[in-house]
């Protein structure tokens, strides 16, 4: 049963690679573009959900690793020449100046990086609980936004990096995310992940089984940052340009809708949403527009398709709290054990 | 710094201090009772000085039937996010709560920017709070004597409410024990909705006071003073209404001073806030005035 999963697995994979790569060469560069974007929210998706679905412990801190991320790659990718022109209120630190490297390495270290400080805040952070530690995260991710906003040397201050190389093509952003999923599923079914998941249920009881509970929420909060911070590199070098503001608290909302969509607690519902909510917010750009339905142009008011989003969040956790999965994944054995198989059994 | 620079910043401080104060009331009063951070609190806040402004320069209204108006409708607001949004929600796990008024913050903002537009908009000041005092060489707007002022009238009127009424004493019944004030006959709901009217008067009044004295409106105005506030909540101890008050004066007193003595941090003057909230937390997590909770194992 077991080495069938995987086969069955591989397959699925293989199979997924060749559709994305039809879909690559059919679609344009807009719908390519959102394609990409579906990947990168995937990540990011999980990274949340591995810390507020699987933890239990409510952080709102994404959106300040992903800045880290996104901004450690962007300064170790960058051409020295483009460094020079675009740091002119005052030039980069030296130290940084004639670095330039490939994209593999620079988004393991913006990870490494984001980790390493999520490390950091979490050792005071995760002594809190609830809402004061999602006060707190969002904390930090605000004095991290303010903190690059001020190192204007070295991140070159509220006037952002722009020209990013656009590395992040449908194999960077699916690849990594598939990575991401099949590293979280494996996780999620160790030891590591159902002490994870035991904290989430009762602190007080998983303590009592010998679990640690600082040790296991540090654990968790760190490759959370990681996924986080290797996210925003994408999201940076998808954009091609990043500035301070791109990473305001409401970005870590969105992410937040999506994670709620799917199922706080749910990889499969992280992917399916990721992937819904991204090319809905797309499709729903219309409704910024003018829409034209032949016999009258309706018009459009700029900004409404994030009130529905928020319309949408609230609808959700006010009628639908379980999201599209609840804790329920996906898996071979309920695909295999489905109604639609066994008759075929019986049939055959 | 000579005195009288130091006497600027000081009354500014203070002026500063007492509108947090009067957010982070807000703030104290729902968490005392439904253990929420009510996330749209700031928003709230943004609405009413946003109300102020359309009625304001609507023009026809004299500056206090405007004023009055706007706060009566920051408080109506105020109650249907409750209705809409917390209400539903009272069995739901906690996280779910907090969500819900994440949501809710969201999509005022997001409204906010559809109707109000993202374009800085200015607050039209009454003449009557436009003047500048000068005692000495000290020259002080009118509006930094007026805000503690009315501060300390409301906050001595909600003293008097919670301490010597029924409703008050149903308040602090609830706020101690939720499922025992109901057995106590007290109608759980009408009291929290009477605590989101409260909360959003005094956002109302802040925030009208606020626009006069930084008269530039924005959407997203609310968030910052918002999540200040709670930290200020938070560090004169969460449930606690005088706390909320020293909460909201030290961080007040904190920014202006940080700025005034430091100008080279004046770009951190945002994470102070953060600052302040983690220490206090690390070092006596009930807050300065909050009472010592053992915690059940």
């Amino acid at each position: 049963m077991k080495k069938k999963k995987i086969i069955l697995s591989l397959i699925a994979i293989i199979l997924f690679f060749s559709l994305l790569f039809i879909l690559n060469s059919v679609f344009n560069s807009h719908q390519t573009r959102i394609l990409r974007l579906c990947g990168i929210y995937v990540v990011l998706a999980l990274s949340l959900n591995l810390i507020n679905g699987f933890t239990g412990q409510f952080s709102l801190g994404t959106a300040g690793f992903m800045a880290i991320g996104a901004y450690t790659s962007a300064i170790l990718t960058m051409p020295p020449a483009q460094k020079a022109s675009a740091y002119y209120l005052e030039p980069i630190v030296p130290w940084l100046a004639d670095i330039e490297m490939s994209f593999l390495p620079a988004l393991i270290i913006a990870g490494l990086i984001s980790a390493l400080i999520g490390f950091i805040v979490a050792a005071p952070v995760l002594r809190l609980r609830d809402d004061y530690l999602a006060i707190a995260t969002l904390g930090f991710s605000e004095i991290i936004r303010v903190v690059i906003t001020n190192l204007q040397n070295i991140t070159n201050g509220s006037l952002g990096l722009k020209g990013l190389p656009n590395y992040t093509n449908v194999w960077w952003s699916w690849g990594v995310a598939v990575v991401c999923i099949i590293f979280m599923a494996l996780l999620i079914n160790s030891s590591y992940g159902r002490a994870l998941k035991a904290i989430r249920e009762d602190e007080i009881a998983a303590e009592a089984m010998g679990i640690n509970l600082f040790r296991n929420k540090l654990f968790a909060f760190t490759v959370s940052s990681f996924m986080a911070g290797v996210g925003g590199a994408l999201l940076g070098h998808l954009m091609g340009t990043i500035d301070p503001l791109m990473f305001r608290f409401t970005l870590t909302y969105n992410i937040l809708l999506i994670v709620v969509v799917g199922g706080i607690g749910s990889i499969t519902g992280s992917v399916i949403s990721g992937v819904i909510v991204t090319v809905a917010m797309e499709a729903l750009r219309i409704v910024d527009g003018n829409i034209d339905l032949g016999f009258m142009v309706i018009k459009g008011i700029p900004g409404m398709r994030m009130v529905i989003f928020s319309i949408l969040l609230m609808v959700i956790i006010l009628f639908f709290r379980r999201g599209i999965m609840g804790t329920n994944e996906f898996s071979w054995k309920w695909i295999l054990e489905s109604k639609l198989f066994k008759k075929r059994k019986e049939v055959a | 710094m000579e005195i009288k620079e130091f006497l600027q910043h000081l009354v500014n401080g203070i002026s500063l201090g007492s509108l947090y104060a009067l957010l982070a009331i807000g703030y104290t009063l729902v968490y005392g009772i439904l253990r929420l951070i009510n996330f749209a609190h700031g928003d709230i806040f943004m609405i009413s000085t946003y109300a102020g402004f359309y009625l304001m320069s609507s023009a026809i209204l004299p500056w206090w039937i405007a004023f009055l108006l706007a706060i009566i409708l920051t408080c109506i607001l105020g109650i249907l996010v409750e209705k809409a949004a917390y209400r539903p929600l009272r069995d739901a796990p906690r996280i779910s709560l907090l969500i819900s008024s994440i949501g809710m913050s969201y999509l005022i903002e997001n409204l906010a920017i559809v109707f109000f537009g993202g374009r800085p908009k200015t607050f039209p000041i009454p003449a009557i709070f436009d003047r500048i005092i000068t005692i000495g060489s000290v020259k002080i707007p009118t509006l930094s004597f007026i805000i503690p002022v009315i501060t300390i009238i409301i906050l001595a009127i909600l003293l008097h409410i919670v301490h010597n009424t029924k409703t008050g004493m149903a308040m602090r019944a609830v706020s101690t024990d939720y499922e025992a004030a109901r057995l106590m006959a007290i109608d759980v709901n009408k009291i929290i909705t009477f605590t989101f009217a409260v909360g959003s008067t005094l956002a109302a009044v802040g925030g009208i006071m606020w626009g006069m004295k930084y008269p530039s409106l924005i959407p997203l105005m609310g968030v910052m003073p918002g999540i200040k506030c709670f930290i200020a909540a938070v560090v004169g101890g969460i449930g606690n209404i005088r706390g909320a008050v020293l909460g909201g004066f030290i961080l007040g007193l904190g920014e202006i001073m940080l700025v005034a003595f430091m100008p080279a941090l004046s770009g951190y003057r945002d994470a102070f806030a953060f600052i302040l909230l983690i220490f206090i937390l690390l070092a006596k997590p009930t807050g300065l005035m909050g009472k010592n909770l053992a915690e059940k194992v």
